[in-house]
């Protein structure tokens, strides 16, 4: 088991964001987690990168128990985060962003005396390539298109070479064709990692939940399920896409 | 992208050699005099503390607001061995400042500074230790941006309060002065003090130097990914704390040096020049002459203490106003400073020969097309 998490629950004035009784993922297992609006999905993620404290409950991964810890310790541990609005560092070059993020001692004198080294650079060439920013390298980050930004920072996140990847939202503002290059990468990703992406673009889950997709409504985690499970299932189709239910009629 | 670098590179060495060979060199043909020598001494000490600002403020994004305190801390050493040494060569026990306020033997932490190499060694471990416990607490608190720089601004002032009393036994409101030689040399010979006025400048190469090869490695990378997006530097597994510490600490280093150059160079060395005034125009300094540009920060205090020196002399009323108007102007239309200005000069200069040269070869190619008709 690469994550446990029991009886997990957080608020915010008063306002129950999460109350989770168990979660759990395996290794190399890739998870999608939807839920409408304020369902408490980045939430969760808050708390397993060590953004938010829990009120209670516990969350283990790999055997350790991580509440408590700090962000850099989780980090260490192996949790890689992707935040909904893409995060990296605009004022470095794409290819210093990745040489940043990259696995390595990061103490202070380290970080002094480093040098890199070709085996280094064709490292961090090859990721450029599988997230297709190879031409940009030497741009700075700041000036990449909105879903370039998002592929930079997955590269990030994988470059960091966690045990587990925290992907939330990796397609909001993409077009089909890069949304369906991400979900490839995810696919690819999860043949070594652990992940678990949030994601509200039905099509886009459809071409990734290649085994189970949890539903998070209100803070409690309502069901469990194949895509196909889930999409069918009543209670999902009233409480997450509404009546209506256009979304999931199209798919 | 070549001739930018190669230009820069040009004007680099133009700079070295004015001020290593052209302005000593005018000296000894006696145009230039002894006291404008000493002046660009004291201000290539300026220019060092900047150099400290840059780091912390240009590149980490930490608006520090007591740079001066620890440029004074470096002062207070330095001029705490040549007061004593002073002193002694006028063979009383005390400084007559100690003798005024009725102390009868040297305070336990005025002992140490008789001796020059372990004066030289605590002006730079005293601000280095305190910048440390400073840093460590506020950014322990994760404390940023405005509220850093109203802090370390409240610090200032509280030190400065701190130095003018008495009871401090620094001095006082009057500070150190009265000082005589340093390592036996007197301080007001002509020699001693080019002399100076070259270890000033060796030190600034040398602190530039040195900060380029930390803005440059990978440790320098993560000082502005601090800047730009701290979070995710946090989340990338770098304990943000220690950076900040290191640069911190770092800066204050410099501006131990720096004060440490510059009291034997001025004689004196008063709680005026650590009052949050002094940290603010450092602050101003790096902005004017660009700020997150190592030699901004070397231009701007350059350019800021000369321009001082000028408008004092000519009208001395004017001055703040003129240094006002100049940072209004540099916040609102050139937030890269002088030297992004001369740049973005250059870059139009060099932007318009290219279309010269481009139209130039066009009507040159329609030439050719109309004789073939």
């Amino acid at each position: 088991m690469l994550l446990e998490v029991n009886d997990l629950a957080v608020a915010f004035g008063g306002v129950q964001a999460l109350d989770l009784e168990y979660f759990s993922l395996e290794d190399k297992e890739l998870r999608v987690v939807i839920g409408p609006n304020g369902a408490g999905k980045s939430t969760f993620m808050d708390i397993l990168c060590g953004k938010t404290q829990p009120d209670r409950g516990t969350v283990r991964f790999r055997e350790h128990s991580i509440t408590g810890l700090t962000e850099v310790q989780i980090a260490e541990l192996g949790i890689g985060r992707k935040f909904q609005q893409p995060s990296v560092f605009p004022g470095l070059t794409v290819f210093d962003n990745m040489v940043l993020a990259a696995r390595m001692k990061k103490d202070v004198f380290s970080s002094l005396f480093f040098k890199m080294t070709g085996e280094f650079k064709d490292k961090v060439h090859a990721m450029a390539e599988r997230v297709g920013l190879e031409n940009v390298l030497q741009q700075p980050a700041g000036a990449l298109s909105h879903g370039q930004k998002q592929w930079l920072e997955i590269a990030i996140v994988v470059l960091q070479d966690p045990q587990l990847l925290l992907i939330d939202e990796p397609a909001a503002g993409m077009s089909d064709r890069e949304t369906e290059k991400t979900g490839e990468l995810l696919l690819g990703l999860a043949e070594q990692h652990g992940v678990i992406v949030i994601e509200h673009d039905m099509h886009f889950v459809k071409q990734i939940a290649n085994r189970l997709v949890s539903v998070l409504v209100n803070g409690k985690l309502l069901m469990e399920g194949s895509f196909e499970e889930v999409r069918n299932d009543q209670r999902v189709i009233d409480c997450y896409l509404g009546r209506a239910n256009a979304q999931l009629e199209k798919v | 992208m070549l001739k930018a670098k190669s230009s820069s590179k040009l004007a680099t060495l133009l700079f070295v050699l004015f001020f290593a060979v052209a302005l000593p060199a005018g000296h000894w043909l006696g145009i230039v005099s002894v006291n404008t020598i000493s002046l660009w001494g004291r201000y290539f000490c300026f220019a060092i503390a900047a150099l400290g600002i840059d780091l912390v403020w240009g590149y980490t994004g930490i608006m520090s607001m007591c740079q001066a305190f620890f440029f004074c801390l470096g002062g207070y050493c330095m001029g705490m061995h040549l007061l004593l040494k002073a002193t002694a060569l006028q063979g009383q026990e005390l400084p007559a400042f100690m003798v005024w306020n009725n102390i009868t033997e040297l305070p336990f932490f005025w002992q140490p500074f008789n001796g020059f190499v372990p004066a030289l060694l605590l002006s730079l471990l005293v601000p280095a230790v305190v910048a440390f416990v400073i840093g460590y607490f506020v950014f322990k608190s994760r404390i940023k941006g405005v509220y850093m720089a109203i802090i370390t601004q409240a610090l200032a002032l509280a030190m400065y309060l701190l130095f003018l009393r008495n009871e401090t036994k620094l001095g006082g409101t009057n500070g150190l002065t009265n000082f005589k030689t340093l390592l036996g040399l007197d301080l007001y010979a002509p020699g001693v003090k080019v002399g100076l006025y070259f270890v000033a400048f060796g030190m600034l190469c040398l602190a530039y130097v040195a900060c380029r090869k930390i803005v440059g490695s990978k440790f320098g990378k993560i000082l502005q990914a601090i800047r730009d997006s701290e979070p995710r530097v946090g989340y990338t597994a770098y304990r943000v704390l220690h950076y900040k510490l290191a640069v911190f600490v770092a800066a204050a280093v410099l501006a131990g040096v720096a004060g440490m150059l510059y009291v034997p160079q001025t004689g004196i060395i008063t709680p005026g020049r650590m009052d949050v005034k002094a940290s603010v125009e450092m602050l101003m300094w790096v902005a004017l002459g660009g700020r997150g540009r190592l030699k901004g920060a070397i231009i701007g205090a350059l350019l800021v203490n000369c321009l001082y020196s000028f408008c004092t002399s000519l009208f001395p009323e004017g001055w703040l106003f003129i240094l006002g108007l100049l940072y209004v102007l540099t916040v609102l239309y050139f937030d890269k400073g002088f030297l992004g200005l001369l740049e973005l000069l250059f870059k139009a200069k060099r932007l318009k020969i290219a279309e010269s040269i481009k139209q130039k070869a066009k009507s040159h190619q329609g030439g050719y097309k109309y004789s073939r008709q």
